[in-house]
């Protein structure tokens, strides 16, 4: 048996610890999880907030595609990781010619809601 | 034998309204034909029915094995998956692995007379999957790889298909219902029968054969064939690009060598590609250059398969429907692309509006319109892709204008944007040609027109290894 060759993966790699996007950068595209694991924080006083860690085909950085184009947590990769980048035009262009597109997005989003609404009530 | 189009599609020319026939929990669906667009359908219709509580019984006929290598397990297809698709793909759930990504690129490179352009992606990702719809080349090593096919009907059968290794023979239509029936002669009634079997396939024959009315998709013939070079050759000689050519060449349309693991695909396509035109393409000094010591090496398989060029029709009937290449398809590109919008339109049709001709009139035939509509624009960008291919001056200038807008950090690379798409099948031609009509680009194109031709002139009676100014890399 031959090995795969390395050259073989789609996306883009990130090393560990590499930042792919800041809290408060311009944005106009989700990713999608290739292989590897992403953490998302929220920044606020100086101190980061874990807000939940991704793996292969979770995506991150939907909310750019939907409105303000302003990050609005930190993603950082916590393994040698590879993304796949969904651009703006590609999203919404198919959204426009089947709405079903965007099906799984709207229910990710919403299972995310609901676990924030979880952890708000704990908070509280 | 059908014996005419109402008997196989149960359809008067105009459908009726409130024929919608919707299926129900325990409805038997035959998709015939495992290829993208047989796996996709089911895939997709497996997942919307689950989404509304519909259980259906899919039965997927495919008797070749998409693990086999050589021509048994192959589907014949050049096996690019366009970077619109994939993004797609990825935004439905649907991640392609390493093992059935033979190589992601992040550039073409366009291979002219006049010289050498890489146009590559803003961000230098690799958005791009070449793939073998098959297992690889015949007598090709066993790879730890995975079939694109094979592949997704995974996919489907994970969701709940049942594969049926048979050769499907013919489909009839009787007492309402469908009968599938196999070369061994079992006959099997379905509520709904999917033609995916692509246009090389006997059953497309057969279902046109004693009908008036119904026509198989035009076809063309095309070449493809294989190059064992080793990976780490090719990694070296062609890179993580897909290497075009725009060459003088008469009947020839596009031609492209795509990287994959061992291997190099050649694919040219065009109208009838013939022994005459393929030796032609291999004399081209553009071409032996991209092989060790300029000489053609022996291939390791090769195959004329037939691409669409105009649709079925018609493309549905009650309880019928074709998609894929069976069907509708995109001209010279993106036929896998083309496999999944009318996969996935053609399931949204049956789970949320039935599976009569009006049902499949009303919300599947629209895309099948805007595919071949578009293909129309697709013939007259082609047309003038031919011009430019026997204009000298045009390709100066298309040259020049890419490797200016390639060498900038920052501004619009329309020139770069268009060949993309035309290359890639990214954006529909009808977009691509619009975006040619833009003052910007007409003025830029006029301008780069005068300049390189000035400047070539003065190059003129170089060698085209002597012109090192224009040939252009990055």
């Amino acid at each position: 048996m031959q090995r795969i060759d390395n050259m073989a993966g789609l996306g883009k790699e990130y090393n560990v610890g590499e930042v792919i996007f800041r809290q408060g950068d311009a944005g106009n595209c989700m990713f999608v999880i290739q292989d590897g694991e992403v953490e998302v924080i929220a920044e606020a006083n100086g101190r980061e907030y874990p807000l939940r860690t991704l793996g292969p085909n979770d995506f991150f950085g939907e909310m750019a595609l939907f409105e303000k184009e302003i990050r609005t947590a930190t993603a950082r990769a916590t393994k040698p990781t590879r993304l796949l980048s969904i651009d703006k035009k590609n999203f919404l262009g198919g959204i426009h010619e089947d709405p079903s597109l965007a099906f799984r997005v709207v229910k990710t989003m919403s299972h995310r809601i609901r676990d924030l609404t979880d952890r708000l009530a704990r908070y509280e | 034998m059908v014996e005419g189009l109402e008997l196989l599609t149960g359809k008067a020319p105009k459908p009726q309204r409130g024929q919608a026939n919707a299926l129900r929990d325990g409805s038997r669906i035959a998709v015939i034909g495992a290829g993208p667009a047989g796996s996709m359908f089911s895939y997709f219709l497996l997942s919307m029915a689950e989404t509304i509580g519909l259980e259906l019984d899919v039965e997927i006929f495919e008797p070749r094995r998409f693990c086999h290598r050589g021509p048994a397990g192959c589907n014949h297809c050049g096996g690019i998956v366009s970077e619109s698709l994939v993004q797609r793909l990825a935004t439905e759930g649907i991640r392609l692995p390493d093992c059935v990504v033979q190589r992601g690129m992040e550039s073409y490179t366009l291979h002219m007379d006049v010289g050498d352009v890489e146009i590559a992606t803003p961000l230098m990702e690799k958005r791009i999957a070449a793939v073998y719809r098959g297992n690889g080349p015949r007598s090709s090593e066993p790879l730890e790889t995975h079939s694109f096919d094979g592949y997704l009907l995974d996919l489907a059968q994970e969701k709940g298909a049942r594969l049926i290794p048979s050769l499907v023979s013919d489909v009839q239509r009787e007492d309402d219902r469908m009968t599938v029936i196999c070369a061994d002669n079992s006959r099997t009634v379905y509520d709904l029968v999917v033609v995916a079997t692509g246009i090389n396939s006997r059953l497309v024959e057969t279902l046109e054969t004693g009908t008036a009315e119904f026509a198989r998709p035009e076809r063309t013939k095309t070449f493809i064939c294989e190059f064992k070079l080793g990976r780490d050759l090719i990694r070296e000689t062609f890179g993580p690009s897909m290497h075009v050519f725009l060459l003088d060449i008469p009947r020839l349309e596009f031609a492209a060598l795509i990287p994959k693991g061992d291997y190099v695909t050649l694919c040219l396509l065009g109208d009838d590609i013939d022994e005459n035109l393929i030796d032609q393409f291999f004399a081209a000094p553009e071409v032996r250059e991209r092989f060790p010591g300029g000489e053609i090496p022996p291939h390791a398989c090769h195959c004329y398969p037939r691409i669409n060029t105009r649709s079925a029709r018609p493309v549905y009937g009650d309880r019928l429907v074709f998609i894929g290449d069976s069907g509708s398809t995109r001209l010279f590109k993106d036929g896998i692309g083309a496999a999944y919008r009318t996969s996935k339109a053609a399931a949204k049709t049956v789970v949320f509006h039935g599976v009569s001709a009006q049902a499949f009139h009303d919300h599947y035939a629209p895309l099948c319109r805007k595919i071949s509509n578009d293909n129309q624009v697709g013939k007259l960008v082609f047309n003038v892709a031919s011009l430019v291919q026997k204009a000298r001056f045009a390709r100066r200038g298309i040259l020049q204008m890419t490797a200016h807008e390639q060498q900038q950090e920052e501004g619009p690379r329309r020139m770069s944007g268009v060949l993309w798409d035309l290359f890639s099948g990214s954006a529909s031609y009808t977009n691509v040609f619009l975006r040619t009509l833009h003052p910007a680009y007409v003025g830029n194109l006029l301008w780069n027109l005068i300049s390189a031709n000035v400047r070539g002139d003065r190059t003129a009676g170089k060698s085209r290894s002597e012109r090192g100014a224009d040939h252009v890399h990055h």
